[in-house]
């Protein structure tokens, strides 16, 4: 039997990225193009199904979970620029079907094909240096903020460091307390606004402390936080989905 | 039960979010006993194994719950221990009031116990004219106010050394301006009275392991080994799931406890009891009771969703690892249990109608889990019981979720339905954001949604999405 090629992928976009930041979407397939990666986009994707699913509305998120499935079932790389995105799919999905065994095998096998994608560049790929196939920037500092979901439900903590530290031009400034939460968690920032705000307080400090021009991580809606966060307080400090600073450099 | 206020949760926390001396308190948990936990943690060589091993164990013993109760009741009695099996809390709380009607009993000192706290027995104590005294400092400063423990482990962290000056000065005469050391001898002068004079002690349970009838209080202050051995009655209450098979396991779980609690290698008190005072000792109290009680754990127990809840060791990491939990602190979850561990128990325990917004007061961002030694998924539980607010199985809980959030959950699903109604959808955005965007940012949002930008701006909906461009080609 051979070895199924990484070099086929198929994108899941998000549905943030596809109406709010569609440019996170082409700095991604740009960079995995630059990895001599085919990728392909199944224009009928919609939303994973996460949003309902974390405010309680299962039976909402169950239809959109298994239209996902049906979407992707055989497909072998599925990479999301989103390890939320990615632990609703691999982790959660099994969550979500506990009472359907047809559903629950479904969900953990294509679940398994599921990527994020600095998992995808790194442990897939066997992306170590990516100064050899990307554009380098100006140089600058930018720190790394770990979105909540990659690194504790998918585990990946190492990736995207490697990735940021592979980048010519390109210094990491480790803030304090990368590791915690900048306070979105989907509703909860409408539902618990304040206390949602206090916690983006404390992050935007530390990411003001680390003296970086811009903010680094593989979450897109973490990044609209902290962004929505950073503008409002008038902080000249960018958000910056990992994809775009591969893409771009950290200008 | 003690009084539950789990509903005002969102104006408790406000009030926290608003005390500029408190915050302070709090964001120390995270330098001082998160830390202390981690470098604990990479010191201990083993110290993942520890924790598989220990999880296996808990999911054994509660697995097997009945057994090892009877086990242990059998233990104890052998030993010379009273085991009395408590349906709830007033089923308790009769027992330890008649036993000390039965020994005429005037005062009580009590070792640390959150179990006490659900019961409230202080209260109860007191109706009967029994002076009950918590001898842990923290518990004894909180007690003094008048108020509950703030956390599990550290009960008067939101205190300040000020706010200790003025309890002294008010209820012991203390000079108001008194130093740290000062302070603790005056504790310690007035406690060490009580010690003497009490007919009764009533403490916690950190551990009862089955095979040996053992008691197992963890301390630092040397209160537990006084409240077991020094009063004539020991009466000592646990919550059924504190239970452990053998004296085997507790090699693992008092690493893990002390480590993850506290940063401590050991405390400085480990204290084993096993019944009471045998012919051949010299001290130690004439009669030893066991309280086991259930209030309510039996609901945890029969929900596969929700038994991990009951492998808890209540060593409190997951309250100083959780990011909410330093800024809404110990009180706003408004019953005993507070933090992650909180918002999972206290609904059931509570019942779900009443505490909803708790499984709600979290970003889902898994510090809690990541802390915990028995690697308890509590995200997953807070889910679980999100999807019970939402869609529960009793129709007081659905009827408690709001009509404006249904009724948004609705119009997202069928928006995100297909990729037409996608398109739709942008476009319809598109128009309502019209009166609120400025450079692609949207600034002042109308309720519900201005409490995000109160704190933030927001993104506007593009007009060229993804699936649209890649339509025309992606360049290079
Ligand atoms: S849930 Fe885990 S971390 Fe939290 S108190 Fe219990 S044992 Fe400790």
């Amino acid at each position: 039997m051979s070895q199924p090629d990484p070099k086929n992928v198929s994108l899941f976009v998000t549905c943030v990225v596809d109406q709010f930041f569609p440019e996170v979407g082409e700095s991604t397939i740009r960079v995995l193009r630059r990895h001599g990666v085919d990728v392909e986009f199944n224009s009928d994707q919609t939303c994973c199904g996460q949003p309902a699913f974390n405010s309680g509305y299962w039976k909402e998120a169950r239809p959109l979970a298994e239209r996902f499935l049906d979407m992707y079932e055989g497909v072998e790389y599925v990479v999301m620029p989103s390890g939320s995105c990615a632990s609703m799919v691999r982790v959660f999905y099994k969550e979500l079907f506990h009472d359907d065994p047809t559903l629950l095998e479904r969900a953990a096998e294509v679940g398994s094909h599921v990527f994020e994608l600095s998992e995808f560049l790194v442990d897939v790929l066997g992306v170590n240096d990516a100064s050899e196939s990307e554009q380098s920037g100006t140089p600058s500092r930018v720190t790394y903020h770990e979105a909540c979901h990659l690194r504790r439900e998918l585990g990946a903590t190492t990736q995207a460091r490697k990735l940021i530290n592979g980048t010519p031009g390109v210094d990491l400034n480790e803030m304090e307390q990368s590791e915690v939460c900048c306070g979105f968690g989907g509703t909860f920032a409408v539902k618990y606004a304040d206390i949602s705000g206090a916690m983006l307080d404390e992050k935007i400090t530390h990411i003001r402390a680390s003296g970086a021009d811009a903010v680094v991580a593989c979450d897109i809606t973490c990044l609209m936080h902290i962004g929505g966060g950073l503008e409002k307080q008038d902080i000249p400090v960018r958000p910056m989905h990992l994809a775009e600073m591969l893409d771009k450099g950290a200008v | 039960m003690a009084e539950i206020r789990t509903k005002e949760f969102k104006t408790l926390a406000a009030d926290t979010l608003g005390n500029d001396a408190i915050q302070e308190h709090l964001k120390a948990l995270y330098s001082g006993f998160n830390q202390g936990r981690l470098q604990q943690a990479a010191a201990t060589q083993n110290w993942e194994d520890l924790r598989d091993r220990a999880r296996r164990v808990k999911a054994h013993t509660i697995e097997n719950i009945d057994h090892y109760l009877e086990m242990a009741a059998e233990n104890v009695e052998n030993a010379g221990g009273k085991v009395f099996f408590a349906k709830n809390s007033e089923a308790a709380t009769k027992y330890i009031l008649d036993l000390a009607k039965q020994k005429e009993v005037r005062s009580v000192i009590k070792g640390k116990s959150m179990l006490s706290e659900e019961m409230d027995l202080n209260r109860h104590l007191a109706k009967q004219e029994i002076e009950a005294v918590e001898t842990d400092l923290g518990e004894y400063l909180v007690q003094l106010a008048g108020q509950t423990p703030y956390h599990i482990i550290v009960p008067a962290i939101h205190m300040s050394k000020s706010d200790v000056n003025e309890l002294f000065h008010e209820n012991l005469g203390v000079d108001p301006h008194a130093g740290v050391e000062e302070l603790a001898s005056a504790a310690r002068n007035e406690l060490r009275e009580k010690f003497i004079q009490a007919d009764m002690g009533i403490t916690g349970a950190n551990f009862l392991v089955a095979e040996t009838g053992t008691l197992v209080l963890v301390t630092n202050e040397g209160n537990g080994r006084m409240s077991t051995s020094m009063p004539k009655t020991h009466v000592a209450i646990m919550g059924m799931e504190k239970i452990v098979p053998s004296m085997e396991d507790m090699g693992t779980f008092l690493r893990l406890l002390i480590r993850s609690a506290t940063g401590q290698r050991i405390s400085s008190y480990v204290t084993m009891v096993t019944g009471p005072r045998s012919e051949i000792e010299e001290d130690g109290p004439e009669e030893f009771h066991l309280v086991i009680v259930d209030n309510g754990r039996s609901k945890l127990l029969a929900d596969p969703h929700l038994r991990e809840a009951l492998y808890c060791i209540r060593c409190g990491a997951c309250l100083n690892a959780c990011p909410v939990y330093r800024k809404v602190g110990g009180h706003s979850y408004g019953w005993v249990y507070s933090g992650p561990i909180g918002a999972v128990v206290s609904p059931v325990l509570t019942d779900v109608p009443n505490a909803k917004d708790l499984p709600y007061a979290s970003s889902l961002c898994g510090a809690c889990k990541e802390a915990c030694p028995i690697k308890i998924d509590l995200p997953r539980m807070l889910l679980y019981l999100r999807s019970e607010v939402t869609e529960g199985n009793t129709d007081s809980s659905r009827k408690k979720s709001s009509p404006i959030e249904k009724f948004a959950m609705k119009a997202w699903q069928v928006s995100v339905g297909g990729p037409s109604m996608m398109r739709l959808a942008n476009l319809i955005g598109r128009l309502v954001q019209l009166p609120f965007a400025r450079n692609g940012r949207l600034r002042l949002l109308p309720p519900p949604l201005s409490g995000w930008t109160r704190h933030r701006s927001f993104p506007a909906i593009s007009s060229s999405p993804f699936r649209s461009r890649w339509k025309k080609g992606i360049k290079p």
